[in-house]
């Protein structure tokens, strides 16, 4: 639902990086989008869509690149990937050790990774 | 003229506009020695219920503030005022979480010398997760009505929370909710968080929570002294 929200502030971030490197167009925007980072990545693109209209990134192609959800254990460093979010067989319990201590080291992120340019 | 294109690596963080007002408001937040709490649950949880409860224990001892988050309307905001609190009323007009430069509109109004400052988010167990808001400790509330499946279905509130409050427990007796799932499956996704058992019906944990409440603002405020 704050997809669009965050679509905004995309743009905010593709409009500065364009006009520093003297672009005339955006025709790419690769975003990485973590599982865990409550991104939709089909409410996403229909926002990224409806926004990119007489900006600079008119005719961009947006590109998402899904992050998985990784663990790591904080007693013996072993790191577990989840397949997804909604993986009923992921449990948090470190497979290696059997410590319950793990931490969240990728896939609550949301990154502008990169632009495709025409100057 | 021939057009060039060109990659342009860029690794800008998207959530970062928030964060940086975030933690700005955090910075302020610690130099007046206010712990903020941030509440996200589902809607009816018992979020404002709990809010007039521990305000009602508090009041006393401690200068309190609420921040209160809504789609529409005042409602909350005059429930809490009518128990002698002052309170914020953040509309957010359709969207679905607080957001960090919501609070900064807002933030000249609040009185310097507070000891808390609860901020009850809008009533949605999913999208408040993302939004960082400069909050000293983040409370994720499950009310025994909506089930006890919860903490794996919407994992992001219960990881990125350090307490869990269990909320109107006096019905445990008429519903099927299993207590002791419910905690071993909300600390298996996030070890370190602690639970609290309450009704504000009955007032059971609520002297508890009041007690963890005024620990922690010693703590931080030793620690920042």
């Amino acid at each position: 639902m704050h997809e669009l929200s965050l679509v905004a502030d995309l743009f905010t971030i593709i409009e500065e990086q364009a006009s520093r490197a003297g672009a005339k167009r955006v025709t790419k925007v690769v975003v990485s989008v973590g599982e865990l980072s409550g991104v939709v990545p089909e409410l996403f693109r229909s926002a990224f869509q409806s926004y990119k209209k007489g900006t600079i990134a008119d005719k961009a192609r947006l590109q998402l690149k899904m992050v998985k959800i990784k663990f790591k254990c904080r007693s013996c460093g072993h790191e577990l990937t989840a397949r997804n979010i909604m993986d009923e067989s992921f449990s948090y319990v470190c497979p290696a050790c059997g410590s319950k201590d793990m931490e969240l080291i990728a896939g609550r992120d949301l990154y502008l990774e990169k632009l495709e340019i025409e100057t | 003229m021939e057009q060039k294109k060109k990659e342009l690596l860029v690794l800008e963080d998207i959530l970062g506009s928030n964060k940086k007002i975030a933690d700005q408001i955090r910075k302020k937040l610690e130099e007046h020695g206010i712990l903020a709490i941030n509440l996200l649950s589902a809607p009816g949880s018992g979020k404002t219920s709990l809010l007039e409860k521990i305000g009602l224990k508090l009041k006393d001892s401690c200068r309190l503030g609420v921040i209160e988050g809504d789609i529409e309307t005042e409602r909350d905001a005059e429930r809490i005022r009518k128990i002698g609190l002052p309170a914020w009323q953040i509309t957010t007009h359709g969207a679905c979480h607080l957001e960090a430069k919501m609070l900064a509109q807002i933030f000249d109004q609040i009185p310097a010398d507070l000891d808390f400052l609860f901020i009850e988010n809008v009533g949605n167990l999913v999208c408040p997760a993302s939004f960082d808001l400069g909050e000293g400790l983040r409370f994720v509330l499950l009310s025994v009505p909506e089930g006890d499946d919860k903490p794996q279905k919407y994992p992001e509130a219960f990881i990125t929370s350090q307490v869990l409050v269990l909320t109107k427990c006096d019905l445990l007796p008429y519903l099927p909710f299993d207590t002791d799932r419910v905690i071993k499956e909300a600390l298996e996704i996030n070890p370190h968080l602690k639970v609290f058992k309450t009704s504000a019906t009955s007032g059971e944990g609520l002297d508890e929570l009041c007690a963890f409440l005024e620990a922690e603002l010693k703590q931080r405020r030793g620690q920042h002294a």
